[in-house]
């Protein structure tokens, strides 16, 4: 059980970086009350509960690649990592520390953004769970990200590519904020072909009771996180195999 | 007793190598040094024996278990203080120790009980609940260093570990070194003459990737015909072919 030991470490590292609380739970809640605060001062129905906390929920867990991105690019840019790769840790009780304590911080970041947005406005019932359950995948493609991207750059690099690229894709691409269908065109078919629209989709119809909706558009979620975890854990096998450390 | 057996050990990147077939044998309980310049190969030498980096050719035997076949076995038997300081930058001292304890095995108990004395071996005591990114480098030095000893390696691999040390700094370190020589076998590499004559049982002088010389320093002054372990080193590095 080493891992044990070592995910209790990464646990530790993540919650008490306060640049990581800011982004992983206050920025969420931020967003979620400027445009609450926008919705209530124009008569269109344009950033409704319903439909911003799910929005919310899954960009928010794009700051989730950015912790677990520097995490290991920190541990490689200080030498940490070569300590533990000359210790018995295996590459699972690397791959298990690094990405289990990020599931149930994933999950408390859906609870508080879920928990933020009833207080604005959002339906307490059984469907918020549901869309919890289906928020999990997504979470899993963001801490694959993060793995894979903390395996291969440094970590001013991750904060670049983390930080910035991957919060304005999903950002920009998700219909966190907007109906990606009002633009149309390329824009919406090349959104479709990324995982964080269909996440949005999923979440926003679990949230309202529309079961049959998120069919099939989580297999899309699923598939990409399943692909982006597979090619995480063999980069990261591959540098910890010894050729690039 | 052997403690490592070093057979025909090479590494080589794009065709060049970093380290050329090293042949060599460290007793156990000896304090060997590796002395180079700058790109000399030490390091890879190191990282090589304690399996971070695996050689192009050849192989060694850390207490009869070889780098290549059984790294699993050594690694539980070694332990390494990297060049540059190597902690977890957000947890405490005792923390980092009670992390390294435990990844090699200790229960929770036995951890902290370790990590007391390795604080109290190091003088930690005043900084041991702090984060170590807010230490001293020399703080996080002697730290990392502890770090390496609180798994009991048989077998302990320092990485130039005074590098960037103030002198009394140095000087506590060396007195601790000291005291471990008899309880472990200890590699070292280093810039610092005066820290190998200082520690050293035995010195390996590398120079572009081939072991040059390896003996005591009055071994190695007699061979290069000096009288000054400076001169030696100098002559043994740039100069002489030596078969050991």
């Amino acid at each position: 059980m080493r891992f044990m030991t070592f995910a209790k470490r990464n646990t530790k590292e993540i919650i008490r970086d306060p640049l990581n609380l800011m982004f992983g739970l206050a920025f969420p809640i931020v967003i979620l009350l400027i445009f609450t605060a926008i919705q209530s001062n124009v008569s269109e129905s344009i950033f409704m509960i319903e439909t911003l906390s799910p929005g919310v929920a899954v960009f928010g867990l794009s700051f989730i690649s950015l912790f677990s991105g520097l995490l290991v690019a920190k541990d490689r840019d200080n030498s940490f990592l070569m300590r533990l790769f000359a210790s018995p840790l295996t590459a699972s009780d690397y791959i298990c520390g690094y990405t289990l304590p990020l599931i149930p911080m994933a999950i408390i970041q859906s609870i508080v953004c879920f928990i933020a947005s009833i207080f604005l406005g959002l339906s307490v019932n059984v469907n918020l769970l549901i869309g919890l359950l289906v928020l999990i995948p997504t979470g899993l493609i963001f801490i694959g990200l993060g793995l894979l991207c903390g395996s291969l750059f440094n970590e001013k690099q991750v904060g670049g590519v983390c930080g910035a690229l991957l919060t304005n894709i999903c950002a920009w691409f998700s219909g966190a904020w907007f109906d990606i269908s009002l633009i149309g065109g390329v824009y919406e078919k090349v959104a479709y072909l990324m995982p964080f629209s269909h996440a949005v989709d999923i979440t926003r119809a679990a949230i309202i009771g529309d079961y049959n909706a998120i069919f099939p558009q989580i297999w899309w979620v699923i598939v990409y996180a399943v692909v982006i975890n597979v090619v995480a854990i063999y980069v990261f096998n591959k540098k910890i195999s010894g050729k690039n450390i | 007793m052997n403690a490592i057996k070093i057979n025909n050990l090479s590494k080589s990147y794009k065709g060049k190598f970093a380290v050329k077939n090293i042949n060599m044998e460290i007793k156990a309980g000896e304090l060997f040094a590796l002395l180079g310049m700058n790109g000399a190969g030490k390091t890879t030498t190191i990282k090589m024996l304690s399996c971070l980096t695996p050689p192009t050719s050849g192989d060694a035997y850390l207490l009869g278990d070889s780098i290549l076949n059984n790294p699993q076995k050594v690694k539980e038997k070694i332990n390494v203080s990297p060049q540059e300081t190597a902690v977890a930058r957000n947890l405490s001292v005792k923390e980092n120790l009670e992390l390294i304890a435990r990844i090699y095995g200790s229960d929770k108990k036995t951890a902290k009980i370790k990590a007391e004395e390795m604080i109290m071996i190091f003088n930690l005591t005043e900084v041991a609940k702090a984060k170590t990114k807010t230490l001293s480098g020399g703080f996080q030095r002697r730290l990392s260093i502890a770090m390496s000893l609180i798994s009991n390696p048989k077998i302990l691999f320092l990485d130039e570990p005074t590098l960037g040390l103030d002198v009394i700094a140095r000087r506590e370190l060396w007195s601790v070194i000291k005291k471990l020589k008899t309880e472990m076998t200890i590699v070292l590499t280093t810039h610092y003459l005066e820290e190998v004559e200082a520690l050293a049982d035995r010195v390996g002088i590398m120079a572009k990737g081939e072991l040059k010389a390896a003996g005591t320093v009055s071994e190695l002054n007699l061979l290069a015909q000096v009288d000054k372990f400076e001169d030696a080193f100098i002559k043994l590095a740039t100069d002489m072919e030596v078969n050991i």
